[in-house]
């Protein structure tokens, strides 16, 4: 008698299990990573560059310093009696206000292209591994067939024949890149299928339509947040690789790649931070998007769960 | 008094994770002749695999061991990898729980046999093949030969355990470790490779430890017991003591967890609670909060082993009469 | 064996004829004349021209001529912008140029990327891990486009070791740095994959089942982690193809080695959709081809797919 009742006093004892939900479990791994965090406080200071910006800025971004143009390499330089903080471009116009304009328009493609792939993809991929059977093969066999297509050619095809406008960019950005989603969100979708929760839906009747979007999409959610942050820096890319080519954003509307490859061209010439200070952001920014998605993607991934 | 083949002496086996340190073994020490076969059982999580994996060196990168392991009166535990590598296989060998992956699926079964004896004993593939085959006759694999050029997915699970007991017999070790050798089997093959293990124990001559945390397994197939709880010795002796007159609750425990035919039973009664956490250990009994009888000095005191008779061992503070 | 061959043969052919009928769609609705752009044309010119390269035909004879001219005679078709040279001839000059540091590019992305991971993830946490880990960390903010100025920065301007573009037949000193620009990130995503996949082979329990049979690490890694650890890096292989083609082109306009990738961006910036068309289709085949060895690869050692 009495020894069960020490043991019952022990077990009460016993440090109780501690109970904390998904999300905030998740956030606090995501704090204790120590690069994830300082990725964000730099992505949060960028964002506040491209935010805050225009209105500091003594100079336009299209506008020409004509005092400085002819002799760029020693009036251009970057100094803050001029007001040109980051200098000039090699047509005398300030560089940190079209750093600034430039870092809105990556930012802006990034995160948009990000959107409409991740939208497009996950949607897919959920019902390609809802529905199974013939329709995800055939689903999937399409997803195929276009990721061993060089898109790229493919997209400057797009910007040529259609006229170069942003929207294009985001569209066809955004369109080339939901394949990798797709198969991702299928994949999870295949496992969820199977879950009590969803047979339990379907058993009482609700339409397909509402369970993907009701159960199947919820679910998805932390996959689809980690890799909508690692698409961003990629969509960056994107788009400054067809900028870098001139075929991207057109003046005087720029974005990092059209600065770097501007920056390239005045290499030769000694005016090295044309290059620098775009390339600075870009590579800061990059980092701090793949730094922050490792951490997201160590935060929520149930495998380490 | 000659030196037994294998005596462990207060082992211990820590992992460092995330979550703090797993103590999966804690001071445990334990004896075992040439020839002779211990059965090693307890729930899972009670330490008995990587008792194992520590005594071959094969623990994971965070695992640390510290004690004593001696094999033939030499140390091996914490021997460096070259050294292990003449020993396993040569002289002491392993069978995994999980025959579809223990193999590796990227060679043929031949090859992975071959191997064994072309590096211990410097055969040429060509009469390691022939051996190979010759031991897969032996474990009742019919038309060895085609076999060896066969991949493992080629095989069903039972068929994949009779090659890993093939493969870990091919240097004829003094000892084998068996790692839940029947779990992932359906039962009618489970019998087949237990009787298995009896034969080549009597051919081979070869020392047993069976791991397992089915007691209906080891009644028939192993002269010694060893009862583990939260990686500590909660009672030994030979299986006709531990199972005629148990004298530890947790072994009274997991032997009424056994379904019988034989004694008119209403329901089969089961342990309340779960496993310990092994990340916090009590410095007493691991088993305390489960044990009915648990008192006063168990949560703080781990009681010794203590001689009930002859080989007979327990650990545990109740009284004897109370264990019933 | 050549059954499974000639299965992704048969799957090939529509993806090529899906990308060839796309890709006219969108040249065939392009606005405006593709001569449009030479102002002061009159219209009767015009008309001629366009007579003279068969715009004029309905759409149908358009497609259909322009698939038969390629399947039977490798004909891409005529430029529109470049009166004396057509498809054929701008991918006869560009395409060994390509073709070489595209080759060279690849090999050093697989060699060093493939042997990096590897050996990052047998010593595990040592400098050589550390080493590995930063390096494919750091190219990964340096795409081609970021990484070939920097180059030319320091190695042309700064230290005056190579030159900083041309080609000149295809010297070495011309070939090292495209092919340096071109390969680091994808020599990096390698390294990545690699090394992650051979950390969860080497846990896995047939690794140590080897361990359990006392052979080295050596040999444990060699013959029994190795194959099942590359199989992540060659289904990446095809990605990688698409990639280095894409990033070919940055290389071309750069470095201006004179690779097709040259003249696809200039026809994009003339609307010479006949180029681009050409190049487009070429290099869409090349890539289905890749990726139909790099299946067979895959196949070939991974035992449990039989063909």
């Amino acid at each position: 008698m009495l020894a069960t009742k020490t043991a019952a006093d022990n077990l009460a004892q016993a440090a109780p299990v501690k109970g904390r939900s998904l999300w905030a479990d998740a956030r606090a791994r995501f704090f204790r990573n120590r690069a994830a965090v300082s990725g964000l406080v730099v992505l949060i200071a960028v964002g506040l560059f491209a935010a805050i910006g225009p209105f500091i800025a003594p100079w336009n971004y299209e506008d020409i310093d004509w005092a400085v143009l002819g002799n760029v390499r020693d009036a251009g330089r970057p100094s803050l009696e001029t007001g040109h903080w980051f200098g000039t471009d090699a047509l005398g116009r300030d560089l940190f206000a079209r750093t600034v304009q430039g870092t809105q328009i990556s930012l802006m493609v990034g995160i948009v292209g990000a959107l409409i792939a991740v939208g497009v993809g996950t949607l897919y991929g959920a019902v390609a591994g809802f529905f199974g059977g013939r329709l995800d093969n055939l689903m999937m066999r399409i997803v195929d067939v276009l990721m061993s297509i060089p898109y790229m050619f493919v997209l400057i095809l797009l910007l040529v024949v259609f006229g170069r406008s942003m929207l294009m960019l985001f569209i066809g950005i955004g369109l080339v890149s939901w394949l990798d989603m797709a198969r991702i969100a299928r994949g999870q979708t295949l496992t969820l299928r199977g879950k009590e929760f969803v047979e339990a839906a379907q058993a009482t009747g609700v339409r397909p339509f509402t369970i993907i979007m009701r159960h199947i999409v919820p679910n998805l959610l932390g996959v689809v947040i980690v890799y909508s942050t690692l698409l961003v820096p990629s969509m960056i890319i994107y788009e400054s690789f067809i900028s870098f080519l001139g075929l991207g954003v057109q003046e005087p509307l720029t974005s990092w790649g059209a600065l770097i490859n501007d920056g390239a061209a005045e290499m030769n010439n000694g005016l090295l931070w044309i290059l620098g200070f775009p390339l600075f952001f870009f590579v800061i920014t990059l980092f701090a998007f793949f730094f922050v998605g490792d951490g997201l993607r160590d935060a929520l991934d149930p495998k380490d769960r | 008094m000659t030196t037994p083949l294998l005596k462990i002496d207060d082992l211990s086996v820590k992992f460092s994770t995330p979550d703090g340190t797993v103590s999966a073994v804690n001071g445990l020490s334990f004896d075992l002749d040439a020839g002779e076969t211990l059965a090693i059982v307890g729930e899972s999580g009670s330490g008995k695999t990587q008792l194992a994996f520590a005594t071959l060196g094969l623990l994971a990168r965070n695992g640390r061991a510290e004690g004593s392991v001696r094999f033939e009166g030499r140390e091996i535990l914490n021997l460096p990898e070259e050294k292990l590598n003449a020993i396993r296989a040569e002289k002491i060998s392993m069978i995994f729980q999980d025959p579809m992956t223990s193999l590796n699926p990227f060679m043929r079964v031949g090859d992975q046999m071959a191997e064994v004896l072309q590096l211990h004993k410097g055969l040429s593939k060509r009469r390691a093949l022939d051996e190979s085959a010759k031991m897969l006759d032996a474990v009742r694999i019919p038309d060895a030969k085609s076999r060896l050029r066969m991949y493992p997915h080629e095989f069903s699970g039972g068929m994949r355990q009779r090659i890993m007991i093939a493969m870990s017999l091919l240097c004829k070790p003094k000892l084998l470790i068996a790692d839940e050798p029947t779990t992932a089997l359906d039962v009618t093959v489970q019998a087949q490779i237990m009787a298995l293990m009896a034969d080549i124990q009597r051919d081979f001559g070869a020392a047993i430890i069976l791991i397992t945390h089915d007691l209906g397994i080891v009644a028939g197939a192993c002269e010694r017991t060893l009862v583990m709880y939260g990686g500590r010795v909660m009672e030994t002796g030979s299986t006709d003591e531990v199972f005629e007159n148990p004298t530890h609750p947790y072994t009274l425990g997991l032997l009424k967890a056994v379904p019988r035919l034989d004694v008119p039973q209403r329901d089969l009664q089961i342990i309340p609670g779960d496993p310990p956490d092994l990340t916090a250990l009590p410095p007493g009994c691991p088993f305390t909060a489960r044990c009915p009888l648990a008192h006063e000095p168990c949560p703080k005191i781990m009681p010794k082993l203590e001689t009930v008779t002859g080989t007979h061992l327990r650990a545990c503070h109740a009284d004897m009469e109370d264990v019933t | 064996m050549l059954s499974y061959i000639l299965k992704r043969l048969l799957i090939a052919i529509p993806v090529m004829l899906i990308l060839i009928v796309g890709t006219f769609i969108l040249m065939y609705t392009a606005p405006g004349s593709p001569f449009a752009s030479e102002r002061g044309v009159p219209p009767a010119v015009l008309a001629n021209l366009e007579r003279q390269y068969g715009l004029d035909q309905p759409f149908i004879v358009q497609i259909g001529s322009y698939i038969w001219n390629l399947v039977t005679q490798f004909d891409f078709g005529p430029s529109f912008i470049y009166r004396d040279q057509d498809v054929n001839d701008l991918i006869a000059q560009g395409f060994p140029v390509t073709l070489t540091y595209g080759f060279w590019s690849f090999v050093v992305a697989v060699l060093v990327g493939g042997t990096l991971g590897i050996v990052a993830a047998v010593r595990h946490n040592t400098w050589l891990d550390y080493l590995a880990v930063g390096i494919s960390v750091g190219a990964q903010v340096l795409p081609n486009f970021v990484l070939a100025p920097i180059l030319v920065l320091v190695f042309t301007l700064w230290l005056g070791w190579l030159p900083g573009g041309g080609w000149q037949g295809g010297q070495l000193e011309y070939i090292i740095l495209p092919v340096i620009a071109l390969s680091t990130s994808f020599m990096a995503s390698i390294a990545r994959i690699a090394r992650a996949s051979m950390l969860e082979v080497l846990t896995s329990n047939y690794i140590r089942t080897a361990r359990a049979k006392g052979l080295p690490m050596r040999r444990v890694v060699m013959r029994h982690a190795l194959k099942p650890a590359l199989l992540p890096v060659i289904s990446y292989l095809g990605p990688a193809f698409v990639g280095m083609i894409t990033g070919s082109v940055v290389i071309d306009v750069y470095f201006s080695t004179g690779g097709i990738g040259q003249f696809f961006v200039a026809s994009a910036l003339n609307r010479d959709y006949g180029v681009m068309m050409g190049i487009t289709v070429l290099l869409g085949a090349l890539t289905i081809f890749f990726n139909l060895v790099v299946d067979l690869l895959y196949a070939w050692i991974d035992p449990k797919i039989r063909y």
